[in-house]
């Protein structure tokens, strides 16, 4: 795992984010003032329905978006920014300092998995699990020993030799989950991981991730099913770019016929 | 809660006083169900009056009404008998408290609908957090009984989410149905 550089600050701190952006002479606001925090050991789900904002908050925690307003640090360090000035809109990290600062965070500490998986049909899998530590230098050998600790990770060992395109999608959704954790990136970032997959395999990678989470990563999953985010620890819900609600377990329920208050 | 079809159902196998009759209600459905002394005494009034249930003075002679026996008239047994062998109405939403109170807020004021729906959803997701959590824990539990209450209990949180999900989404699009910014 990542060695923390400073263990008291959460592996990944999202405070007061807000997103404007230009569509034509409107300005939309995508997010508003959202602050949510996701520690090692913990799987936090981002839930709410489509145009509220997960995604684009999800882009902002991988540094492809940057935010109009609001801070974002990975172990308790920020990006280079610009000094503050007029209120800007977000847009892509254009500054060459803060792309390279989040190229660096993708190779080292953030794992992110798509609801496309983009994998490279024609490679085995454990060439397609090797490739982001092949493009950053790592060597053929070492690559694969850290391809092959990953896919043990995700339950995924007896693949390695397959080819991509022979696998089921939910083993390929296995394998672009280990492509994520590769080199011991201890933040996954996950964009509706589960969109492809049947309700069982659905279920399956979800319980994996709080598995990964269990094991000491920090697990960020963006999804609009609420049975998929109660594998988190904490649920964090949007809506019109607001987050309009936190959930985190109750103690055990006491029966089928249980009070549900209503405010 | 069908607490009367289900003292109908025990009474047609014997004879029974109020008492066992909230013991053995409790013991079938893994404490599901939790039922106070009051409820099941005035649930026997209700059906005596009903002529689904008559006194069992042969069974214990009672000098103490709370001590009486009861048994199911013939109508008794046949309403006990239809319950048991219906399905629930498949075609119509059941009549549960979630739902009553979902659908009359649905159609008062936008914000306040969606409001209700989070706050159920919230209460849901909050105790399927924990169901799951101690499943991860402690793993299935080894008593049969148990286990299928664990089992029915994270299936039935799951399906009145995914309800209250498209309550959402049903609500958002009744409100602005040209679908609002993406």
């Amino acid at each position: 795992m990542t060695s923390p550089t400073s263990p008291t600050s959460p592996l990944l701190s999202l405070t007061g984010i807000t997103c404007a952006f230009a569509d034509g002479d409107q300005i939309v606001t995508a997010l508003d003032d959202v602050t949510l925090d996701v520690d090692r050991g913990r799987m936090v789900a981002v839930m709410g329905p489509s145009g509220s904002g997960k995604s684009t908050l999800l882009h902002v925690a991988c540094g492809l978006v940057e935010p109009s307003g609001g801070s974002v640090t990975i172990d308790g360090q920020p990006p280079p920014r610009a000094g503050r000035g007029e209120p800007r809109l977000a847009g892509s990290v254009l500054r060459r300092d803060a792309r390279r600062w989040w190229a660096r965070q993708r190779r080292d500490a953030v794992g992110v998995v798509h609801q496309r998986l983009n994998l490279m049909p024609a490679l085995p899998v454990l060439d397609n699990v090797a490739l982001p530590l092949r493009l950053t230098g790592t060597s053929r050998a070492a690559a694969a020993w850290a391809a092959r600790q990953a896919l043990a990770e995700v339950d995924a060992d007896d693949l390695a030799q397959a080819t991509v395109d022979r696998l089921s999608i939910g083993q390929q959704q296995r394998v672009a989950l280990a492509r994520a954790v590769v080199g011991d990136r201890a933040l996954i970032l996950a964009d509706e991981p589960t969109a492809a997959l049947d309700t069982v395999a659905a279920e399956q990678l979800t319980e994996l991730l709080a598995r990964l989470a269990g094991a000491g990563r920090a697990v960020l999953m963006v999804t609009h099913d609420s049975r998929l985010a109660s594998w988190a620890d904490e649920v964090v819900v949007l809506r019109d770019g607001r987050a309009v609600d936190h959930v985190t377990p109750t103690l055990a329920a006491t029966g089928a016929d249980a009070e549900v208050p209503v405010p | 809660m069908a607490v009367r079809e289900g003292m109908l159902v025990l009474l047609a196998e014997r004879p029974r006083h109020g008492y066992e009759l909230k013991v053995e209600l409790e013991r079938r459905t893994g404490s599901l169900w939790s039922l106070n002394t009051g409820q099941v005494y005035t649930t026997l009034d209700r059906l005596q009056r009903d002529g689904l249930v008559e006194p069992a003075d042969d069974v214990d002679p009672g000098n103490d009404a709370r001590r009486r026996a009861y048994r199911l008239t013939g109508e008794g047994e046949k309403a006990a008998r239809a319950w048991l062998d219906t399905t629930g109405a498949v075609d119509a939403p059941p009549r549960d408290e979630l739902v009553m109170k979902v659908l009359l807020a649905a159609h008062g004021p936008h914000a306040e609908a969606l409001a209700v729906v989070d706050a159920h959803r919230h209460h849901l997701l909050a105790r399927l957090q924990a169901v799951r959590r101690d499943r991860r824990s402690a793993g299935s539990p080894a008593d049969l009984a148990a286990r299928l209450c664990d089992d029915v209990l994270a299936v039935r949180l799951e399906a009145d989410l995914r309800w209250l999900d498209l309550c959402t989404d049903r609500l958002r699009a009744h409100h602005d149905p040209t679908g609002g910014t993406p």
